[in-house]
């Protein structure tokens, strides 16, 4: 007996380890198994029609298009936050990551009563006389990808502002230079090297853009790859279409991936004595600053503002299945939550104790399913599972997996950086007391990783609330989760339900980030 | 003693679970929604069968022929409901359906029906349907429709049977001709929903001038609301037919239960409740007639049908035409 405990615990201990390389396995699995499970199911090789093609061309317009716009739109709202100094500006950078865990859905149900033919926009243009303008279609994609993105984009560049050290604007300002020789000598040379990387980053995530296209797309014209799989598979069954379209987006986004991985390599600015900065050409462009701010905080605000007003008007006119799929939600949102935690942790730690090529690989594997389809990756597991059960009964926890897969990406970036300053700083007394394997995790790792745990996490059960992708494959009314069931009763045209919906879906993912961004901070002992 | 009690219990329950079968019957969107026929569809079979009727709404019919497909032999289906005659030749090449056998229902259909699989339930014509006070002027035919700046929404075909209703009028209509017609289209489609209910719930919110429905619909708005102000077009070129039908999944267990509400499907009480809950014509005119106010509905001059056998052929080829013209 105690011979079999030791021999356990003994292969435990071996697991912790080796616990990343099981992850990325299984990665690779999700990634290009399920890739490989559509393609061996499907009868005849696909022609590649030219709706196809058409497809292909609207993927990468309306992703160019998107990431160009939130880029050049950023650059005024960036400089302006970084040389204003405002009550609430602290704030308003804080609130500029709230559309990253925004649930694209609620998004569109704000942009529909902003910018629908029957929208705020239409009325006040109706006012002077003009015709309402007109949502769907390739403008209603680009625009609802700005709304997201843009707010990412001045996050990114605002880094870059604040990379360039407090001396340089000092000495800018010292040999008699004006407005015009800070953006020559400091912001310029800064932007080429930020902008490259957020605009190659902001095209792989509008390459990948399946809600909203569903939502917005007008018909064939306005159709993205990803929407193509799920129109084949979804309309036509037609598998081997489907496997074909998740090849192209695979090397679609792939390559977009890699050139976004390529241009953000970090450059140094150069060394300040990270003092605060002090800006010399306040006296200039205050009108302009005040006036893109105002843009800003009107086109995020506006329809989250709408939002809740017509969400609060219509929350008990919600039908008890609305709350039934919150449920639904809220239990996948917490067991991808638990899983994303799991893998994104072993997978930090085991890339942490590698170097050169195997870790390039393996950081490879960990930002792999930014590149990868969910909807394929839904497909595959629904053909994989198909011969042994009821794919129905499967339907939340392939969503609840796959969703942590898709939100591994960012949860291995923000754990990385403190798993190695862990272990750069503690690594060396765990080994000298022999602390190692779980007394090692439990002891040292996760107390001293408990505020970025806390929040990815938080991000991870966000992410996962408010998502629209695998579950549409899957959907079947009895088992709606909420971002579903919102969707369903926005076709429906049940709009009053649909904004009480809006608003429970909002509340719940802002509501989960914060739970466990705070459980993160709250008593940390380190 | 506390224990064989708690056997006897559970074999009571199983018992009585045994005595309440499980009809599962796979139909469309806005059948099973409240003011659809689903509600009193139900209550009333289950007033005679002794069963528990699962009317289960899996989008719009042509994605619910694609759900069975993708469920194959495991189903949970044992009758689908709500496929028309352009998706029964693909239906029957599945399998996965059995035989009514049913051949002496006298049904009121402009065609003549003889398909051994597929059972009739009701029927309508396709049309585009607005809204007479906001567009008092309406084309009457595609040209004049391609040629107006008035906005449109219609439904996928490979997902919703209008939708594919809608490219088999076109095709049928005008031929090799349909590519151009559909270009012409292409800036008066606001957007291409999923399902029927969509489209119809966009042309209500007043995001469309006009919208892909049925000759019938007006009715709802005439009975049920009280308001006339909705009007279908029927054009020159005439107007396409839907036959909607439904059929048993061979593989079910519940094959007699299926039977007999295939059997209650053409019985006088289904039949009176699809008028003015599906708002279309009932495949057996039921002994009241038909309820006041269908008697205004716009008639076409003429009823166009390709025959089930040659709708397979001509949908995947004007698919292609409708994709290629509308992705322009």
């Amino acid at each position: 007996m105690a011979q079999r405990a030791v021999s356990i615990n003994g292969v435990l201990r071996g697991l912790v380890p080796w616990a990343g390389a099981i992850v990325s396995a299984l990665l690779v699995l999700l990634c290009l198994g399920t890739v490989l499970a559509v393609f061996l199911r499907a009868e005849s090789a696909a022609q590649f029609s030219r709706s196809d093609w058409v497809a292909v061309r609207f993927t990468v317009t309306q992703a160019f298009l998107s990431a160009l716009l939130s880029v050049v739109l950023a650059i005024p709202v960036a400089r302006a936050l970084a040389r204003r100094e405002f009550r609430g500006r602290h704030t308003m950078i804080a609130l500029l990551g709230a559309p990253f865990i925004l649930p694209v859905i609620v998004a569109i149900l704000g942009l529909l009563a902003v910018f629908g033919r029957t929208g705020v926009f239409s009325i006040v243009l109706g006012w002077f006389g003009l015709p309402p303008v007109q949502i769907y279609g390739l403008h209603g994609v680009v625009l609802a990808h700005v709304f997201f993105n843009l707010p990412l984009a001045v996050r990114f560049l605002l880094q870059g502002w604040a990379a360039i050290p407090a001396e340089h604007f000092r000495l800018v300002a010292s040999l008699g230079g004006g407005p015009r020789d800070v953006g020559r000598l400091l912001e310029r040379p800064m932007l080429w090297r930020v902008l490259p990387g957020t605009f190659a980053l902001i095209f792989l995530i509008c390459t990948t853009s399946f809600a909203v296209a569903l939502a917005l797309g007008g018909g064939p014209k306005a159709t993205t790859v990803e929407l193509a799989i799920y129109q084949a598979f979804r309309f036509d069954f037609d598998l081997s279409k489907a496997a074909l379209l998740a090849v192209v987006q695979l090397v679609l986004s792939g390559s977009a991936a890699i050139a976004a991985w390529k241009f953000s390599r970090q450059h140094d600015a150069g060394q300040g004595l990270d003092r605060v900065v002090q800006r010399y050409d306040r006296a200039h462009g205050r009108l302009a600053d005040a006036a893109w701010l105002g843009f800003v905080v009107l086109l995020l605000g506006l329809p989250l503002v709408m939002v809740v007003m017509q969400g609060a008007a219509g929350f008990l006119s919600m039908p008890a299945s609305v709350w039934a799929a919150a449920g639904r939600s809220l239990l996948v949102a917490l067991a991808s939550t638990c899983l994303a935690v799991t893998f994104g942790l072993a997978l930090s730690l085991w890339l942490a104790r590698l170097r050169g090529a195997p870790r390039a690989l393996g950081e490879m594997v960990a930002y792999l399913t930014v590149a990868v389809s969910p909807l394929v990756m839904g497909a595959g597991l629904f053909i994989l599972i198909f011969p042994f059960a009821s794919p129905r009964d499967w339907a939340l926890p392939i969503t609840a997996l796959v969703n942590a897969a898709m939100a591994l990406p960012f949860v291995t970036r923000a754990l990385m950086p403190a798993v190695e300053a862990c272990e750069a700083e503690y690594g060396p007394l765990a080994e000298s007391l022999r602390l190692r394997s779980w007394a090692r995790l439990r002891y040292l790792t996760l107390p001293r990783l408990r505020r970025p745990i806390g929040f990815v996490a938080g991000l991870a059960a966000a992410l996962s609330m408010g998502d629209l992708g695998v579950v549409a494959l899957f959907a079947d009314p009895e088992q709606a989760t909420l971002p579903l069931k919102l969707y369903d009763l926005m076709g429906a045209y049940r709009m009053e339900a649909a904004a009480g919906a809006g608003l429970l879906l909002m509340g719940l993912s802002f509501g989960l980030f914060y739970l466990f961004d705070r459980g993160g901070r709250m008593n940390a002992s380190v | 003693m506390k224990f064989p009690m708690i056997a006897a219990g559970l074999a009571m329950a199983s018992m009585a679970s045994a005595e309440t079968p499980e009809l599962i019957v796979y139909t469309y969107d806005s059948f099973v929604s409240e003011w659809g026929p689903g509600p009193a569809v139900e209550k009333a079979f289950e007033a005679q069968c002794e069963c528990d009727l699962k009317l289960v709404g899996v989008g719009d019919g042509a994605a619910m022929l694609a759900r069975v497909r993708l469920e194959g032999a495991r189903t949970e289906a044992d009758v689908v409901l709500g496929l028309d005659t352009n998706l029964t030749a693909a239906a029957t090449e599945t399998g996965l359906f059995a035989n009514h056998g049913m051949d002496d229902v006298a049904f009121d259909l402009p065609v003549e029906w003889s398909d051994p699989m597929f059972l009739p339930y009701d029927w309508g014509y396709f049309a585009f349907v607005h809204d007479t006070t906001k567009t008092p002027d309406v084309p009457q035919n595609f040209k004049a429709l391609a040629d107006s700046d008035l906005q449109i929404v219609i439904q996928d075909p490979r997902s919703s049977t209008p939708g594919l209703g809608l490219l088999m009028w076109v095709k049928a209509a005008y031929g090799d001709e349909a590519p151009v017609i559909w270009e012409g289209l292409a800036d008066n489609i606001v957007t291409v929903t999923k399902g029927w209910s969509e489209a119809y719930g966009m042309f209500l919110e007043g995001e469309a001038d006009m919208v892909l429905s049925y000759t019938t619909s007006p009715a709802y708005h005439l009975i049920a609301e009280e308001d006339a102000t909705k009007a279908a077009v029927a054009f020159d070129e005439g107007n396409y037919l839907q036959v909607e039908v439904a059929a048993k999944v061979a593989h079910t267990e519940e094959s007699d239960l299926a039977d007999e509400f295939l059997t209650f499907m053409v019985s006088d009480t289904f039949q009176s409740i699809i008028p003015t809950t599906n708002w279309m014509y009932p495949a057996v005119t039921p002994e009241t007639g038909l309820p006041s106010g269908f008697e205004t509905l716009a008639n076409p001059s003429s009823a166009l049908l390709f025959p089930a056998g040659d709708a397979m052929a001509v949908r995947d080829a004007a698919l292609d035409e409708w994709l290629n013209a509308l992705s322009q």
